[in-house]
Formats: C-alpha cells, sequence, structure tokens
C-alpha cells in the first residue's frame, strides 16, 4: 500500500471526538508506555499534556541523548536558483512575486562552495526553486558532482522527481533529500498551489517513497506550519515518517518542523503554532519516533534553539543565507527571513558551551559508491 | 597475567570504548585514562580526512589501538569500500565491521557481515564483527576468519543489559575465539555480569558517553570488567534453589 493510499484510510478517523475524550488518565497511560501508538502519538499533541509537559520533556530529552548522544550535526543550506514556476503565496519565489532573481553558473556554484566551506561546514543542503527549463536534472547533477569536491556530504531540498531521476542525483553522489509536504490537507494543498507542476498533490506526497525506493540515504519530512491546522499536519508528518521507516527500515527518516517566516508577498498564515504547542509537537515527535532525527532551522531564533536542542533536535543549520548566491555578499531577495543570523563559529562555541559536540562531519564518501 | 590476545595482538585491558556521543571530543583522552584501554572504536564517517587538524583522531591518546568501525554502511561492500579508505588513510588494518539495514532499531545485518568478513580477512584485516547472537552465524564469522566476534546484549544506545543471555553464553562455549559483547550495556554489573558469564571483553559506548560525569563511570566500568573477569577465573560457586539439607538424604547408602 502507497502512503496516499494509507493516508486515506485514516479519513473516517474522528480526531474531534478522539481529541475531546482525552483526560489526564489517557495522558499518563501514554506516558507509561515505551513504545507508541498513533492514537497516543495524537494524545500528546493535545492541550491536556501540558500539566505534564515537564515530565514529557524529560523523557524526550532521556531518549534522545540514548540514542544520539550530544551530538548535534550542523549544516547549511546552499541555494543555486530563485525562478520558479509555482505559485505559492506564502514563499518569496513564486512566480508572481516581483523580487530579484538569482541563478548561478558552475563557476559561481564552485566560488560558493569554497566560500561556505571556509567556514568549517562539511554537510551541504543544495536548494532551487522549481523551474525545470532553467535547473533541469542534467544540471542538478552536474552541480552534485561538483559538490562533492567541496563536502562530505550532499542533500537536497528540491522539486519532487521521479525515482529514476532521483535515482541520477543519487548516483552522482546526493545521499539525503529533505521535501515538505506543505501540507497534508489535499483540499487546502490544492487552494494554495493552483498553478505551476507543484498542483499535483500526490506527485509530491508519493516522492519521499521514490527516493527511497531509488536508494537515498536519508529522507527528511515535514509540514510547514501555518499553512493549516498545525494539529492534523503534525499527525499525517509522524504518519508519514513511520510509513517510512516500516517500509524502508534501513533509511534513516528524519522530521523538521519549520513554521512560516516573513516572506515577499501578502500572505498571513492561520493556525499559528505557537512556542509552547511547537515543544509539545517536539517532544511528542521524539517519543513517537525515538530513533528519527530532528532538524531545527534557522527559522527560529537563536534563543529559542537553544532552548529546544535538549528536547530531541539532533541536526541544525548554521551560518545560513537563503538567498541565491547569499555567501558572497548581497545575493538576491531571500527565500524568507531568517531568525538565526549566528556564524558557524558563533553555533559551534555556542553548542559546546551548552553541553553538545557540534558534530560537522558525520558521512562517508565510500558508503556513497 | 590475564591477558587478551586478538589477531595476534595482546591487550591487557578488557574494555573497549567507543568515540561517539560525548558533549566535547576534548574529554575522550580523560575518559580513556580512567578506564585503561587499550582499545578504542571510532566511527569512520566521523573522521573528516580531508581535514586531519580537526579530526577526532587528535583527541585519542597515542599508543592505542585504534578499531575503526563502518557505521552507516548497509551492505557488505560498502562496509569493505570503507575498511579500505581506513587503511588508505593510515587508520591501520583494525575494522569492526557494522553493517545496519534497520535504522530503527539498530539492528546488525548478519549475513552481509559475514560476507564482508571473508573479503576483509581475505585482505589481511583484522576483523572483529559486530552481530546479533546466532551461533550458526558466529561460526560462519569464525570461519571466514574474524579475529574475535561481538554480539549485542541489547540494540544500540539502549542501556538495557544482557537481553540476549543466553544466546551470548552459547557463543562463549562454541566460538573459540574472543566473544565480546558490545551494545546494550547499560551499568558496570552488566558488564560484570557478562564478564563473569565468560566473554573475553566489553565494548561500550553510551553508557560512558552519556552519563553525567563520563571519567567517573569510565572507572566505574573498568572496575566492573575486572570483577567479573576475577570472578569468572576462580570459578563461581554456583548458586542452588533449595537449601542444602545438614544432613544428606541418601546418607543411609554409605552407612
Amino acid at each position: 500500500m502507497a502512503f496516499a493510499e494509507y493516508l486515506s484510510s485514516w479519513k473516517s478517523f474522528d480526531f474531534d471526538r478522539f481529541t475531546e475524550a482525552i483526560d489526564d488518565a489517557a495522558v499518563s497511560r501514554v506516558l507509561r508506555k515505551q513504545t507508541l501508538t498513533e492514537q497516543d502519538f495524537l494524545t500528546l499533541l493535545s492541550e491536556k499534556v501540558d500539566r505534564f509537559l515537564e515530565e514529557i520533556a524529560r523523557k524526550a530529552a532521556q531518549r534522545t541523548r540514548l540514542h544520539f548522544g550530544n551530538a548535534v550535526m550542523l549544516f547549511t543550506p546552499m541555494y543555486i536558483s530563485n525562478h520558479c514556476e509555482n505559485v505559492c503565496p506564502y514563499c518569496s519565489f513564486a512566480r508572481h512575486h516581483d523580487i530579484v532573481r538569482g541563478h548561478l553558473s558552475l563557476e559561481e556554484i564552485a566560488e560558493e562552495a569554497q566560500r561556505i566551506c571556509s567556514t568549517g561546514m562539511r554537510h551541504i543542503l543544495l536548494l532551487t526553486g522549481e523551474a525545470p527549463a532553467m535547473v533541469p536534472v542534467d544540471h542538478l547533477e552536474g552541480v552534485i558532482r561538483l559538490l562533492r569536491n567541496y563536502f562530505s556530504s550532499v542533500a537536497i531540498e528540491i522539486y519532487p522527481l521521479t525515482g529514476d531521476d532521483y535515482r541520477r542525483l543519487i548516483d552522482a553522489g546526493a545521499d539525503s533529500l529533505t521535501l515538505y509536504q506543505e501540507t497534508y490537507d489535499r483540499q487546502r494543498y490544492e487552494r494554495l498551489h493552483r498553478g505551476g507542476p507543484k498542483a499535483d498533490y500526490l506527485f509530491r506526497l508519493g516522492a519521499p517513497e521514490r527516493a527511497a525506493e531509488s536508494g537515498i540515504r536519508t529522507v527528511t519530512v515535514g509540514a510547514l506550519y501555518g499553512l493549516s491546522d498545525w494539529r492534523s499536519d503534525a499527525f499525517y508528518t509522524a504518519l508519514h515518517a513511520r510509513y517510512l521507516q516500516q517500509h524502508y527500515p534501513a533509511v534513516d527518516i528524519a522530521l523538521s518542523f519549520p513554521r512560516l517566516r516573513p516572506q515577499a508577498g501578502d500572505f498571513t498564515p492561520r493556525h499559528y503554532i505557537t512556542d509552547r504547542q511547537f515543544v509539545r509537537l517536539l517532544v511528542a515527535s521524539r517519543l513517537f519516533l525515538p530513533a528519527a532525527g530532528i532538524t531545527m532551522s534557522t527559522r527560529e531564533a537563536a534563543p529559542f534553539r537553544m532552548s529546544v536542542l535538549p528536547l530531541g533536535v539532533t541536526k541544525m543549520s548554521a551560518g545560513v543565507s537563503t538567498s541565491v548566491g547569499g555567501h558572497g555578499g548581497e545575493g538576491s531577495t531571500p527565500q524568507f527571513e531568517i531568525a538565526d543570523n549566528r556564524s558557524v563559529t558563533t553555533i559551534r562555541d555556542d553548542l559546546l558551551a551548552a553541553g553538545f559536540q557540534p558534530v560537522m562531519h558525520d558521512w562517508n564518501r565510500s558508503l556513497t559508491a | 597475567m590475564d591477558e587478551l590476545t586478538i589477531g595476534g595482538v595482546t591487550v591487557r585491558s578488557r574494555l573497549i570504548t567507543g568515540s561517539g556521543k560525548y558533549r566535547d571530543d576534548r574529554i575522550i583522552g580523560d575518559v580513556l585514562s580512567a578506564a585503561q584501554c587499550d582499545i578504542i572504536t571510532v566511527a569512520l564517517r566521523r573522521i573528516d580526512f580531508d581535514r586531519p587538524d580537526e579530526s577526532i583522531l587528535n583527541h585519542i591518546p597515542k599508543g592505542k589501538i585504534l578499531l575503526p568501525n563502518t557505521s552507516g554502511a548497509r551492505n557488505a561492500d560498502e562496509a569493505v569500500r570503507s575498511a579500505r579508505l581506513s587503511k588508505a588513510m593510515g587508520c591501520g588494518d583494525w575494522i569492526k565491521i557494522e553493517v545496519i539495514n534497520d535504522q530503527k532499531y539498530l539492528l546488525p545485518d548478519n549475513d552481509e557481515t559475514i560476507r564482508a568478513t571473508e573479503i576483509l580477512a581475505g585482505e589481511g584485516f583484522t576483523v572483529l564483527p559486530y552481530m546479533y547472537p546466532d551461533l550458526t552465524a558466529a561460526r560462519r564469522m569464525a570461519r571466514a576468519g574474524a579475529a574475535a566476534i561481538m554480539p549485542l546484549a541489547a540494540p544500540i544506545g539502549s542501556n538495557r543489559g544482557l537481553l540476549t543471555r543466553d544466546f551470548i553464553a552459547m557463543l562463549i562455549d562454541e566460538i573459540e575465539l574472543p566473544v565480546i559483547v558490545d551494545a546494550g550495556i547499560g551499568k558496570p554489573s552488566h558488564a560484570a555480569e557478562a564478564m563473569e558469564m565468560g566473554a573475553a571483553a566489553i565494548l561500550l559506548n553510551t553508557a560512558i558517553a552519556a552519563s553525567d560525569d563520563p571519567v567517573a563511570m569510565a572507572r566505574a566500568f573498568r572496575l566492573a570488567v575486572e570483577a567479573g573477569r576475577l570472578a569468572n577465573r576462580a570459578g563461581l560457586a554456583g548458586t542452588s534453589e533449595s537449601a542444602r539439607a545438614s544432613s544428606p538424604l541418601t546418607g543411609f547408602l554409605d552407612s
């Protein structure tokens, strides 16, 4: 059964009724368990757990420490083009937004890679807008081969591909995929993505499976919080992660919880997720998926990022620019405003001071042939 | 002297530690002194061969035997490539084969591990395969040329102790190679118990690295491993389910 089909099987589940029935006893029951069911995870997203939040946070911290130790892996994104055929109203890159566009040549990518490399960064996340005419898979293949000369690990956060195209990029040296569904609510998704290739909800939904099938090492899934009801998106993200874990046990499955940030355009977030709800989501995810990596992006401010570190975070971006060519100076219009401007060096020092080991290198080239 | 010989090399300590999961790599030296380890395992994926100055290897004192591991490998070919890289980069010819195809429970793939053992032992490596304690697989690893076998006590990082006790006991009884209990040892008492059973050595990491005081915990494990080993050599007195009758029930036969 493909994930899309599995997801539909939850359609008849009455979330409101389930949530209304949650009481202290139900929460305590969940907290006594070693492995959680999907319903248990949903229970932990309820505001009824706020009384127990400290206890849950302690458990989450302990589980994280056992599985991942005190290590936090650092990476940085690199934007190679912000041309885009999509019309996502919440993203600066949308084709109807009047922004400064940028598109790096291979030479410029090499220069940008060199600049990033000199900060000590060894893990790179390659990003681009969805403009297959300007950034076709052929080009991406060449970019990945080039980046492998500078970095130990190359991850991609690009438009969804077919299985064959994923295989080409994996053969070129990509080891990880990040792909956010934005929202799992199909109606809301289709309303937000009326034009461009991104309008195809199912093609995006099935992409992590295709990448896993094609041999990718790590898959990070997530929803963009601020587009739809946070609780259902959180729940479906967790279902997605667990589904991938069960069907592709050799693949590392990871999660991220990006919250919408200010961008070009006039999009107003709805169902904004508060810090308290965010923490609930983070610790519930850790207990439901103890082996999943969790990424904390620079969408969050430095003090918040540092405070949530022990609760389950295993990866962080550092020294970030969301502009094309942003490491070389001005660059183009950023995808969104980041909230943590710290340099790689500062983040490394801050991690050490907080009792965490910044890991710059967690990949072995000989694993990708 | 009660020494341990692996692949022709003799060491004094029966405690092997890892090098990951620390708050700060700079304490590795102190941990190793407290543990008095001779062998330390390092994940090859954590070594940045392009930047030797920043390498975790700089925190490992000279004179220790480096046991690089192939963590991250999902099949025998990847493990073999990692081992060759390790040797080419000057990390020696000891290799702990770790082939894991399950990221949730981190359980080793015995079949692929046997295959990698065969290839690497053939190339002259001192091969220590991390394995699920299955007697048939252990025999195959021994035949393939392993220098020791490393069965897990419980899943990596779980600290749950000797969940596979009876199966490890079979390996200790049947396999002539050193049996090094690896993964899942959470407390000094677990380590002592495995040594009492006859394990040749213990490999552990999380229990030390994730403790509040890794240096003190390293010392506690050293003492536990020594105590367990001494007890094993002394011969445990055994236990009895019931009290022993002071007058023998069959004494009349001799009268």
